[in-house]
């Protein structure tokens, strides 16, 4: 008990004393609230084009999470220095960003380049409602790192850019692309004639059948996390209404929760939910779903491209790790078969009040170099933003099997963004969700509460709406 | 007269004495305890996100906002449930299993291997809360791999979700919170009932008392003072509940707030929602509540003390 009495104390602290440093540092730093956007004046060059002070240190911090930090000692920063040697960066791994970093952001003292991810992120709400975040247009215009008569921005995702614009400002670089669908092995699957469904009709016969071998439980998901199967609902949704039934959801629009097309995916759902999951679903996380599924204790898994990485030392040899993208729900779909969620993710940013943002952005553009992300696709086992940096690189099979996913969608590639803007919300979604699967809220009653929450968020004027 | 031009620097060095003693103690409490919580105060009158250098004023907008916040209720309604029964729990576990131990006092030497059971009681004290908490989590898994629903699921049950089912959360961590306090409410009872004369014993046993007489009789009256220190600690304990609950349960305080408390929804609010002025209002209603409820138990608790 004594613990925990120190735990609660400890936070009210830390909160407090980050209010005290505040105004503390603010006085001390001469750094006022809108840097002078670029020294760049006459020192830009070919190899330069941003035209960076050669001579300023700076400080890189790597969230030390599933991608670890090796990629960008061992890939970015050499890459960097090559072009820029007098340049000194100071590597930071973190596991906790906020803890680590908030204390600075409040004192005036950010670090130049942040990869702001992880459980312990800071919220890019806040960090844009104070104008922490250094608008990346330039790095959009400068040439690339391979091709000086190519703009970074022709060499990236369409995507890229508008999940990482804030208030019409490009600010965050979301560099890895990840691709959700539902994954199974292609071992088991093949030794039992399974066969990947295209219809949802086949997809719950699949269902059946797997059930009566008895030789795994037809479907899982991270019950602790719901996120991992509201996304799957919603792509549903999405599917059968159209890409405007999730940009409805996150512009807060009224009565978007309620749509018809989420409402029936919501039911899809929860029907799969109530005859299909394996045992003990909704108490078990995303390891130890995905230890199951290793086990060939059940055939199939909603995730994102990075679960191959994730369970790579626990994975058998031969399991053949393969993903199928969400199966049709009905003829009448506004999206066609192969449609994918895909999303850009894995945040990095440049804080704008830091000392010496340019080289930050000047990182970025290294970052995005078919070298930069091609060994980081090879190293981390996920693709980037940049577009055909895979190619040519050794891929695991997972990974091959999304990326010729990816390809198979082209444009139909959907994705949300309220769980980057309202996090509350999307605690709401993923709460609600979790009772929606175990059957303790019926598919209408998921959608009023939702609604109710989407409202409660618009109406709070201190949270910083976003629309697209 | 005359003494006094000697006392007054008698006085004057007690008192710098005293002052260059606490001074220091004073000054750190002052910087690490009470300015936390006095610009917890003024924080909550801001909506700071937590990223900014000046803070907006919103006068008492955050508390208008709480009122009609229903998780908040959630964990208020959870922390008073807490309130009540982990105090009678834990003191009525703590009180038999001590008393099985010392046995109606010493010289019967309580039941065999009772040095033994003391140490397995403290145990969970020696723990840290997150490693109990971890612990817990494989002990209520739902599946075949854990602890408690392994024999079931060999028995052909269906396996319960302790952490998972909303009706069953809070149960299971209230459970969590007795087993970890009792240990410590057991040695601080045996001690009370080793600080009984013994011929207060003698006496019953020549008169006849059984085992249920003597405890009932003789020992709960004459361990009062004890329990009541214990209920106000444990009261504050459950006011207090955070890294049981932030650890074990999903969705931290989940699922869908079925065990979230007030401490866990600061936590939230401040490091997942960034809202560091509503969690410091909750903060100060959670202030309010620990020190009003300190105030009533000692007022209640007010008493003579029975002289031995």
């Amino acid at each position: 008990m004594t613990d925990t009495t120190f735990s609660r104390r400890e936070l009210l602290r830390a909160a407090a004393l980050a209010g005290l440093l505040a105004p503390v540092a603010s006085c001390a730093t001469p750094a006022g609230p809108a840097p002078s956007p670029a020294p760049s004046a006459g020192a830009t060059s070919r190899d330069n084009p941003l035209g960076i002070p050669e001579d300023r240190p700076f400080e890189v911090v790597i969230f030390d999470g599933g991608f670890g930090d090796a990629y960008a000692r061992q890939v970015h920063q050499p890459l960097f220095a090559g072009k820029h040697p007098g340049v000194r960066i100071k590597h930071t791994a973190t596991k906790e960003i906020a803890k680590t970093l908030q204390p600075r952001f409040a004192g005036g003292d950010p670090p130049e380049f942040v990869n702001n991810s992880g459980a312990g992120a800071m919220d890019f709400g806040a960090l844009a409602q104070d104008g922490q975040l250094q608008d990346l247009g330039p790095l959009l215009d400068a040439p690339s790192w391979d091709d000086p008569a190519v703009p970074v921005r022709d060499t990236i995702l369409p995507s890229a850019v508008e999940v990482g614009t804030y208030d019409g400002k490009f600010c965050v670089l979301n560099y890895a692309s990840t691709v959700w669908g539902i994954w199974y092995s292609t071992k088991l699957f093949k030794e039992n004639g399974w066969e990947v469904p295209e219809t949802w009709d086949a997809f719950t016969a699949l269902c059946q059948t797997i059930k009566d071998s008895g030789k795994a439980a037809p479907f899982t998901y991270a019950g602790k996390h719901p996120f991992y199967i509201y996304e799957t609902i919603l792509t549903l949704a999405a599917k059968i209404g159209g890409a405007e039934v999730l940009r409805n959801l996150d512009n807060l629009a009224d009565g978007a929760w309620k749509a018809g097309p989420v409402v029936t995916a919501a039911g899809a759902f929860a029907d799969l939910g109530a005859r299909f999951l394996m045992r003990g679903t909704s108490g078990l996380d995303h390891i130890q779903t995905q230890t199951a599924h290793n086990k060939y204790q059940v055939a199939m898994l909603p995730c994102g491209s990075w679960l191959e990485n994730e369970q790579k030392d626990t994975t058998p040899p031969d399991f053949g790790y393969a993903m199928f993208p969400l199966p049709s729900f009905t003829s009448s779909d506004a999206l066609p078969y192969g449609t994918l969620h895909s999303r850009p993710g894995e945040e990095y940013f440049v804080a704008a009040r830091s000392a010496n943002p340019l080289a930050g952005v000047e990182y970025m553009r290294a970052m995005l170099s078919k070298q930069g992300s091609g060994r980081f696709t090879e190293m981390v086992s996920t693709l980037t933003v940049v577009k055909g940096a895979a190619e040519g690189r050794t891929l695991t099979p997972g990974l091959t099997s999304a990326a010729a996913a990816l390809k198979t969608a082209g444009p139909n590639v959907t994705y949300f963004r309220f769980r980057q803007w309202y996090q509350e919300l999307h605690d709401e979604v993923a709460a609600a969700t979790g009772q929606l699967m175990a059957g303790r809220l019926k598919p209408a009653e998921w959608a009023d509460r939702l609604q109710r929450k989407a409202d409660a968020v618009k109406a709070d004027s201190s949270v910083k709406k976003f629309t697209r | 007269m005359r003494f006094r031009p000697a006392a007054r620097p008698a006085a004057f060095a007690r008192a710098r004495f005293v002052i260059g003693f606490l001074a220091l103690p004073l000054l750190l409490y002052g910087v690490y305890v009470i300015s936390p919580y006095a610009q917890a105060f003024s924080i909550a009158l801001t909506d700071w996100r937590g990223v900014s250098a000046e803070p907006r004023f919103v006068g008492l907008d955050n508390f208008r906002r709480l009122s009609g916040d229903g998780v908040f209720w959630t964990a208020v309604r959870h922390n008073a449930l807490l309130l009540v029964l982990l105090p009678v729990l834990t003191v009525v576990v703590a009180l038999f299993f001590a008393f099985l131990l010392n046995d109606g006092g010493p010289g019967s030497g309580g039941v065999r291997g009772a040095r033994f059971y003391r140490v397995v009681f403290f145990f969970p004290q020696v723990l840290a809360v997150a490693i109990v908490a971890v612990l817990f989590q494989q002990v209520f898994r739902p599946d075949a791999a854990g602890m408690l629903n392994a024999p079931l699921m060999a028995l052909g049950l269906e396996p319960v979700g302790f952490l998972a089912d909303p009706g069953v959360a809070l149960w299971s961590i209230l459970g969590v919170l007795v087993w970890q306090a009792v240990g410590f409410y057991v040695v601080l009872f045996s001690a009370g009932m080793a600080s009984v004369p013994r011929e207060l014993y003698e006496a019953a046993r020549i008169d006849g008392a059984g085992r249920r007489q003597v405890f009932f009789r003789v020992t709960l009256p004459l361990l009062r003072d004890t329990v009541q220190v214990g209920w106000i600690y444990l009261g504050i304990a459950a006011l207090d509940v955070f890294a049981i609950v932030w650890v074990m349960t999903a969705e931290h305080g989940g699922p869908d707030h079925s065990t979230t408390v007030m401490a866990a929804e600061i936590y939230r609010n401040a490091f997942q929602y960034f809202k560091f002025g509503y969690a410091s209002a909750i903060g100060v209603v959670l202030f309010f509540f620990t020190v009003g409820f300190a105030a009533l138990a000692l007022r209640l608790s007010r008493r003579e003390r029975i002289e031995y």
